[in-house]
């Protein structure tokens, strides 16, 4: 209800009393030599992540299979992986609310957190990584990113409209300080590295 | 070497073999000591409660007994009190004379290990289990010891000291550097807060098997043996000089 | 308004029973070692920490250029910008959006910012329901109470608190205490009412001049739940959150979580720069005080502020006490210095409810030299006498005392055998109870050092 320029004014009197400070360098604190896939796995284990090395997506399918033999509807946000619910069909994002195992690619990880990036491209409809009650997540061991100041480094990484880090599954500690995972959003997570196919491309 | 004692009022009045283990600690070490008879205090009560007008009236009687002293330094057997005079007393105008004085106001374990640099004492023998209370003047204020919130070398002046004491045993309490509740007027003013807390130090002490906490500020062991006395504890409590000065006690 | 007795509040907490106080403690001790043994992990702890707090206070001394380079380039991706000077007015422009979308039901993640708007009693009252969605602040909803605790919004009430509230409220078992089934029956719960929702609402943690973007770190998802179903997303951001750049959120998300919860980053860090397909995105920015306090020389640190509540988690006094206590939005260290700007009178008892033991301004990730400026309100409060006649009244006398060096050693002579003079004249009823409650008095000596002195070093007497 208040004008843009009559906002501005009253911070810019605000800042008549302060004397402007300088911009930092900011370093991206790398480290020389270091295995970047061994510490993501390492830090994918803090996150209560469970991956596997595989080198089809018909692996991958078998080991969620084995992990997971109640889910009956998966949804899938990757050509690689068929579900049996089509997102593409999906008309509402609330219409996932019956999918057991949502699939997507992911298009990087961060190995200093075990954490893998996600946007709208990946996801198709967002709302598939929050309302499926798990995930199975394919990246390709090539995208893993040393940190978050190389990851935030990356070209058009906010061109997205959304975009999220995620590490692991939701989780929250509300209720007598004890960790629960499976809040609101995916009980659990898993993680596949699995090389994206260049050329075949009609698979 | 020639040192004011600064005296704060507290021990003066409820501590007196603190401020003479002090003494004879410094003359032990060849060091000229002179004691300004009009001191008070330094402030604190009032300037923690923000009380301007009348910290100045307090730091001003501080400044006339200490500010025209030609010393090298002026030495405080109590952290807090040393903090008070180094870092705020800002009531009063800040003349050359007054930040000259502050600047060389030092607590005395950090004059022996960063001055004098003198850590063995080795020629006395204190055959306890001890645990070191670093007030939160000592260690946030004076850097006595590293901070337990930075990510920096870890040491511990007080305990550089008395580890060259022969036959002690320092031990570490869960929590070393937490406030055990004095705070000053606080001590007062927001009892059940601070009693807890005098209370769940206490009990760390105990738990730990402590027979003497330790202290470069009487301040904050004044509290704790207040709770510590109530709750019928067996534990003492002591200032550091009087375990390097081998007592009073 | 009336003012907070935060010190009675906080007793009331201690004495309800011996569980309360003692579970809030651990686990917020707990948070706090966690937090050491994270940065323990980061050699690059201190850079961080010096270069966030570098990071923030340019932003806030070019806040103006910031600002208005993060609205245009929201605006350039279709995202709505609103300007709320005050609470009043943030609330109702959230109002007016939802009504012209007739909406009926909101669900929202947390956000300190519409808390201290007072956004949810307005919009209930004008009709529209209001689910939180994060477990900690959802329990704080059906218990009617604002929360304790920045990141950790019901850290006060027990296990057994919760699972007596959950039966009464959601009708689950009141004697399954279990963390994880009582997560799960909010979780089927709430989800239903998730997906009817007509619109979301989140608050943000950052906000990017140099792309329009905004962030929001929550670790249950229901951010991403609330802004990944309805058609409608509004995000509430106070100003002090803008950042410049992209690579600033590497420096601000390493040292976020690790700060708050002793964890590498929060589960997700969700970055919204457009509306999805199909839907409308608002965002509302609010000033509510800010753009004073950064006026105020002692003052406008506080607004680096990143909430992660490392503060609240070190400090043994709000340990001690919960967040309750404090009457405030703003709980712990950091709320004792933001709570007067909103209102001077009524958290003018804040700034005496510490030990000076100086440990928040040490564990801040940022900064924020919040000792000293809980300091600096009690010179401010001393001054607007806002503080009570008898403790005002009762510092004169010490002053008068102590700075009268015959007048001291009077009353060291009046005290001899007798009471320790400082507790005694700072008590404002007179009487020693609130030492000697839980205290033993300690002894006074008969001879005093000055006494000692003069007989035995005559010599030196001056």
């Amino acid at each position: 209800m208040s004008s843009k320029e009559d906002f501005l004014q009253s911070i810019r009197a605000g800042l008549a009393k302060r004397t402007p400070t300088a911009y930092p360098y900011i370093p991206t604190f790398e480290q020389a030599g270091i295995d970047l896939k061994a510490v993501f796995e390492k830090n994918l284990k803090l996150a209560a992540v469970d991956f596997y090395d595989v080198s089809s997506v018909e692996e991958a399918q078998k080991i969620m299979q084995e992990r997971l033999p109640d889910v009956k509807v998966v949804c899938s946000a990757t050509d690689e992986w068929e579900g049996n619910k089509d997102i593409d069909a999906v008309e509402q994002p609330r219409d996932l609310d019956d999918v057991g195992l949502g699939v997507f690619r992911a298009e990087l990880g961060v190995a200093e957190m075990g954490m893998i990036w996600v946007t709208e491209k990946s996801l198709k409809v967002n709302a598939l990584g929050y309302l499926s009650q798990h995930l199975a997540v394919l990246l390709d061991p090539a995208e893993i990113t040393e940190n978050m100041h190389t990851a935030y480094q990356r070209p058009g990484l906010l061109d997205a409209n959304y975009g999220c880090f995620v590490m692991g599954s939701s989780a929250t500690a509300d209720i007598g300080a004890v960790l629960v995972r499976g809040a609101q959003g995916a009980k659990s997570l898993t993680l596949f590295f699995l090389k994206t196919k260049d050329d075949e491309t009609g698979k | 070497m020639k040192v004011a004692l600064f005296v704060p009022c507290y021990i003066d009045l409820i501590y007196p073999e603190v401020a003479i283990a002090t003494l004879e600690l410094l003359e032990k070490y060849n060091i000229e000591v002179i004691v300004p008879l009009n001191q008070t205090c330094c402030g604190q009560p009032t300037a923690n409660e923000g009380d301007q007008e009348n910290s100045a009236k307090i730091e001003k009687a501080f400044a006339e007994n200490f500010q025209d002293l030609d010393v090298d330094y002026i030495v405080g057997p109590a952290g807090s009190c040393v903090k008070q005079i180094r870092q705020h007393f800002d009531a009063i105008p800040q003349t050359e004379k007054v930040t000259a004085m502050r600047a060389k106001t030092i607590e005395l374990v950090q004059f022996f290990t960063d001055v004098l640099k003198i850590t063995d004492f080795s020629n006395i023998s204190f055959p306890h289990t001890i645990a070191i209370h670093n007030s939160c003047s000592s260690i946030r204020g004076l850097h006595i010891t590293s901070r337990s919130e930075w990510m920096e070398p870890r040491y511990n002046k007080t305990e550089e000291l008395l580890n060259s004491i022969k036959d002690i045993t320092i031990k570490h309490i869960d929590r070393p550097d937490e406030c055990c509740g004095f705070g000053g007027t606080f001590c007062v003013t927001d009892e059940a807060v601070s009693a807890k807390m005098g209370q769940d130090k206490v009990s760390d002490y105990v738990r730990n098997g402590i027979e003497y906490v330790v202290s470069p500020d009487m301040s904050c062991l004044m509290h704790q043996k207040g709770v510590s006395d109530k709750e019928k504890t067996n534990l003492k409590f002591l200032h550091v000089a009087q375990i390097l000065n081998n007592g009073p006690f | 308004m009336k003012k907070v007795n935060v010190e009675k509040n906080a007793a009331e907490f201690i004495y309800q029973d011996d569980i309360h106080v003692t579970e809030h403690d651990k686990n917020l001790w707990n948070a706090r070692q966690k937090r050491d043994t994270a940065a323990a992990q980061i050699p690059e702890w201190e850079e961080l920490r010096n270069l966030a707090s570098a990071i923030k206070e340019h932003t806030l001394t070019h806040l103006d250029q910031y600002l208005e380079q993060f609205v245009t380039n929201a605006e350039k991706r279709g995202i709505k910008v609103h300007f709320a000077n005050d609470a009043a007015e943030h609330n109702a422009i959230a109002y007016e959006i939802l009504s012209s979308h007739r909406v009926k039901n909101i669900i929202k993640s947390k956000s300190m910012l519409q808390e201290e708007c007072g956004m949810t009693p307005f919009l209930e009252e004008k009709g529209i329901g209001v689910l939180e969605t994060d477990l900690g602040e959802r329990i704080q909803q059906l218990s009617e109470q604002i929360p304790s605790h920045i990141v950790m919004p019901a850290i006060h009430q027990t296990k057994e608190d919760i699972a007596k509230l959950f039966a009464e409220k959601i009708g689950t078992d009141p004697n399954n205490t279990d963390p994880a089934s009582l997560n799960t029956a909010m979780r089927n719960n709430a989800r239903p009412k998730f997906l009817l929702a007509d619109a979301g609402m989140t608050g943000g943690n950052f906000a990017i001049a140099e792309t329009g973007t905004f962030v929001v770190c929550t670790n249950e998802g229901n951010a991403d739940l609330t802004a990944s179903l309805p058609p409608l997303h509004i995000a509430s951001i106070g100003i002090e959150k803008i950042l410049p750049k992209a690579e600033d959120l590497g420096v601000f998300i390493r040292i976020l979580s690790r700060s708050a919860l002793g964890t590498p980053a929060t589960q997700y860090t969700s970055h919204f720069t457009g509306p999805r397909e199909g839907a409308e995105m608002h965002i509302i920015l609010t000033d509510n005080g800010r753009s004073k306090r950064l006026a105020m020389d002692e003052f406008w640190k506080s607004l680096k502020c990143i909430r992660c509540g490392a503060c609240m988690n070190t400090c043994p006094v709000y340990r001690r006490s919960s967040g309750l206590a404090y009457g405030a939005t703003y709980s712990g260290p950091i709320g004792i210095i933001i709570d007067p700007t909103f209102d001077a009178k009524k958290y003018s008892e804040l700034p005496f409810h510490s030990s000076l033991c100086g440990s928040c301004s040490e564990v801040c990730p940022v900064h924020i030299n919040i000792a000293e400026q809980i300091m600096d309100w009690r010179k401010v409060m001393m001054k607007n006498k806002e503080v009570d006649f008898s403790r005002r009244m009762a510092f004169k006398a010490v002053g008068v005392m102590l700075g009268h060096p015959k007048l001291f050693r009077a009353v060291e002579k009046v005290a001899y055998n007798a009471i320790n003079i400082l507790p005694e004249a700072i008590t404002e009823n007179k009487t020693l109870d609130p030492w000697a409650a839980h205290r033993k008095l300690p002894d006074v000596k008969k001879e005093t050092f000055r006494e000692w002195y003069i007989k035995n070093r005559k010599n030196n007497e001056q």
